[in-house]
């Protein structure tokens, strides 16, 4: 056997794989995954959520020990090292959630744990000049004197890429980085990605979505199940076969929904104006009405005021000032129990926060919210209905394991969302259906799953307001659309508005403010 | 269940070999102290009595300190709660007409003992729920003041004077012994074991019950499922205090049959070690209020040979293993959680997610 490591180093990859196999207790992420990144290519990682992907990255960065299998770094096996070492041989990673001091500046954060020093002390102005040359270099635009939290989502991103950088990687992993971006901060960041390429870098990218891997991706490796399933070069490759090969059956991409058939207002919220968690006007008078049969969508980058309008409407957070009726029943100071008998359904932005009791078991949560419902004499549970209850949502909804007495720990994200919009459904006055990220950090069956109940809903004459962070799901299911943007509506797009080509692009625009609504944006009342 | 009795099994095990080093390191045998500790409580009549007697009120205090770590409390005030439960139960035994039929009037003392810790451990809920005061803080405190309140009330009115003790109860308040040989065991046993089937019903089987367990578990989800936060943490602690203040009937009507400065002190604190090593649930708490009754009475018996110290350093020894064994076993059921459901029902996708989400 030749010897790889030194003979052919200068054409060797930039990392490469061999068989890993990793396994957390029983499970095993990874199964004999051999992957080849070649120097100076974007290469995508595609596959649904419990892929393995994550898994597969943090062992070549160094963050986790594979169980068998090699990793070489440019020609070099790497045994046992850490991300210490990883970093010395020039791999950097950026994480899907920043590892960034907010009160610090930029400057502070990039050297945070490498401080240069001068006579003793840390010499920031050599290393803020050095920032600057690379931010000119990439185009990252980033300003090394400012402070990390008064920065954008996007340009916090940027200061990740720089820290990576400026330790001197030329082979950046990025796990998720679109995940919280506008559309016009991922277009910004493909440039930035490609013109590292140029310059001789390499770009791992650990992402779902597809359009973006056809969009900047060189080359594709798609995992299912902890196993590479397929490797692609992008030139000529069609998104679905990628689903394809990503879900391992064709996928219907495109929703059947009828045109919506409006009934009497349903929900309806009179300027209303929310306190948020920091003692900041979140929600600023906003004005919205949902009528029986339609979907209406709110589009927003996230912290605009979605979470608190929520939570307004629910009845977890008081309201300053305005009104919230379901059904015509004024709500506004009704505790929340009241408010699901008016006829109120929600499903929770975060599922572990709001939605689940995670030590309780598939019957048990399938009642939360309802559990006045199942008890017979003297406020005793009746059992025999909450497991008959469990037994026919789990058999509606395919929930897996169908077993009641399972506990919601132990199902993945996709089933436990299943869950919750079963238990949503299920309520008997339903007549408005609230749906936070219904779909987050869900995979594509379970996806699809959950927009055909939630259509189904509105065929039946629910009233459902959608929020979303991805705009495509907001498209596709939305009959309307309005934009939240600093905690008021700044636009609402009606049905034909929303199927322009390039809506997505202005609903991006709006989300950020910097589409000038006068210039024919849609109406700002999204009252109808 | 099963593992949690060979968690105490073991703990009790690394106690006695630790004790061992102790008690031969003083020159005694530790198989001579060993034995006449298990020879004075369960070698006789009189011994289990008065172990028994060590254990009901531990039983009660115990479930009330599991009551409130159930909604995601801690009250630590079982101290004062029970002081003031034994001090208005025996005002009221001593208060109520002689004419009144015995089991009303134990019912009458019991229920006013336990609205007194209620009302206590009540107020430290209010103040959580209106003001923000963390409940650990506000229980502890409140045993200072309750035990400073409760001398000078007696000092200033109910006091047999030139003593720290009230008039005795009436005849038809007191509780019967358990007829064991001398032992000062008494019928409020049954009254502890009644409580606490009646919590381990409350929480499996009542929708309250459910609520609660789902307030301790993940407070935001069940208050997104309607359930009143304030109302809950109020109620838990107010029951969680009756639990406490139960404890009168046991020295009280059942023993003392008078209120005594400092009655029944340690117990509301053991009561917190009894919920950890019962792990919260009230069957547990009565078996390990019976182990810590068997060794606060033990410790009596051999206190000719060894310091009484003795006892309590295999008490903590106890403690610490079983809290050790628990943080011990969180981490291996978080790992096994993730790996859960694979080898049960199969199900590759949930299993590879639960890692990911696990670790990733």
């Amino acid at each position: 056997m030749p010897d790889v490591g030194s003979s052919v180093a200068g054409s060797s990859p930039a990392l490469e794989l061999r068989k890993i196999s990793k396994t957390y207790g029983a499970v095993a992420a990874n199964r004999d995954v051999s992957l080849k990144v070649e120097r100076q290519s974007i290469h995508a990682l595609v596959g649904e959520n419990g892929a393995g992907k994550s898994t597969l990255m943090k062992i070549a960065y160094g963050n986790a020990r594979a169980d068998a299998g090699e990793v070489w770094i440019k020609g070099e096996r790497i045994a046992r090292h850490s991300v210490s070492q990883s970093i010395a041989r020039g791999i950097g990673m950026v994480h899907q959630h920043f590892m960034l001091v907010g009160t610090l500046t930029v400057v502070e954060n990039v050297v945070l744990g490498q401080e240069p020093r001068w006579a003793g002390l840390v010499d920031l102005p050599r290393a803020a000049s050095e920032i600057r040359a690379l931010s000119q270099k990439f185009g990252l635009d980033v300003d090394p004197d400012v402070r990390v939290e008064d920065l954008s989502v996007g340009q916090q991103q940027r200061v990740e890429i720089v820290k990576v950088l400026w330790r001197g990687c030329d082979v950046v992993i990025l796990d998720e980085p679109t995940a919280v971006l506008t559309p016009a901060e991922v277009r910004d960041l493909f440039t930035v990605l490609r013109g590292l390429v140029t310059d001789g870098m390499t770009v791992v990218l650990i992402t779902h979505k597809l359009d973006e891997v056809l969009a900047v991706a060189t080359r594709v490796t798609v995992m299912r199940r902890g196993e590479r399933v397929a490797e692609y070069a992008i030139q000529g490759l069609t998104a679905e076969t990628i689903v394809h090969a990503m879900v391992g059956r064709p996928v219907q991409q495109h929703l059947d929904k009828q045109p919506a058939s409006f009934g009497e207002p349903m929900l309806e919220v009179r300027d209303l104006h929310v306190t948020g968690a920091r003692g900041i006007p979140a929600v600023r008078g906003v004005d919205l009405v949902v009528r029986a049969g339609e979907i209406l969508g709110i589009a927003g980058v996230e912290g605009n005021g979605q979470t608190e309008l929520v939570e307004a409407i629910v009845g977890l957070r008081s309201v300053d000032r305005g009104a919230v009726s379901i059904a015509g029943k004024p709500i506004t100071f009704e505790p929340v129990a009241h408010r699901y008998r008016a006829g109120l359904g929600h499903v929770p932005e975060d599922r572990h926060d709001r939605a689940l009791v995670l030590d309780y078991s598939i019957q048990d949560n399938l009642i939360l919210g309802q559990q006045r419902d199942f008890v017979g004499s003297f406020d005793i549970l009746d059992r025999a209905r909450v497991r008959e209850h469990a037994d026919r949502l789990i058999r509606e909804f395919d929930i897996r394991p169908p077993d009641p007495s399972h506990l919601v720990s132990g199902m993945s994200g996709g089933n436990q969302q299943k869950l919750v919009v079963a238990r949503e459904l299920s309520r008997r006055a339903l007549s408005v259906l609230i749906c936070a990220q219904p779909t987050r950090g869900v995979d594509i069956g379970a996806i699809e799953a959950i927009h055909r109940r939630m259509i189904e809903a509105r065929d039946r004459g629910m009233a459902v307001l959608l929020l979303s962070a991805e705009l495509g799901e907001l498209r596709s299911l939305s009959d309307r659309l309005a934009v939240l943007y600093k905690g008021q509506i700044v636009a609402t797009l009606d049905q034909d508005q929303l199927l322009a080509d390039d809506v997505l692009d202005k609903v991006g625009a709006m989300m950020t403010g910097a589409w000038n609504r006068d210039a024919g944006g849609g109406t700002k009342d999204a009252r109808r | 269940m099963k593992r949690e009795a060979l968690t105490i099994g073991f703990a009790v095990l690394v106690a006695a070999l630790a004790g061992s080093v102790l008690i031969w390191s003083i020159g005694q045998s530790p198989l001579e102290v060993y034995g006449l500790l298990l020879e004075r409580t369960w070698g006789s009549s009189y011994g289990i009595g008065q172990v028994l007697f060590k254990t009901t009120p531990l039983i009660l205090t115990g479930l009330a300190v599991s009551v409130a770590f159930k909604v995601g409390l801690f009250n630590i005030g079982a101290e004062g709660q029970l002081a003031a439960g034994s001090f208005v139960t025996a005002i009221c035994g001593a208060t109520l007409p002689e004419s009144l039929p015995g089991p009303i009037a134990v019912a009458l003392c019991v229920l006013a003992g336990m609205l007194a810790g209620a009302g206590l451990a009540g107020l430290a809920g209010v103040l959580k729920t209106r003001y923000g005061a963390h409940e650990v803080i506000n229980t502890i405190m409140l045993n200072f003041i309750i035990s400073a309140v409760l001398l000078w009330a007696g000092n200033a009115q109910f006091f047999v004077h030139y003593t720290t003790h009230t008039r005795t109860i009436s005849d038809n308040a007191s509780l019967h012994d358990l007829g064991i040989t001398g032992s000062a065991a008494n019928t409020s046993l049954l009254l502890a074991l009644g409580l606490a089937a009646a919590v381990a019903y409350f929480f499996s089987r009542t929708r309250r019950g459910f609520e609660w367990r789902a307030v301790g578990h993940n407070p935001r989800a069940a208050q997104n499922g309607g359930v009143q936060l304030a109302g809950v943490v109020i109620g838990a602690m107010a029951t969680s205090g009756s639990l406490a203040g139960a404890v009168g009937a046991n020295y009280v009507l059942g023993y003392k049959h008078y209120y005594e400065q400092g009655i029944g002190s340690g117990d509301g604190f053991m009561g917190i070690a009894v919920a950890l090593l019962g792990r919260n649930h009230p069957a547990g708490i009565v078996v390990a209020a019976l182990l810590m009754g068997t060794l606060s009475h033990g410790g009596l018996g051999v206190a000719d040979l060894v310091p009484k110290e003795l006892v309590k350093i295999l008490q903590a020894i106890i403690i610490l293993t079983v809290a050790g064994a628990a943080a011990y076993r969180g981490r291996a059921v978080k790992n096994a959680k993730a790996a859960g459901p694979v080898k049960r029902l199969h199900d590759p996708d949930a299993e590879r997610d639960a890692a990911e989400r696990e670790h990733g």
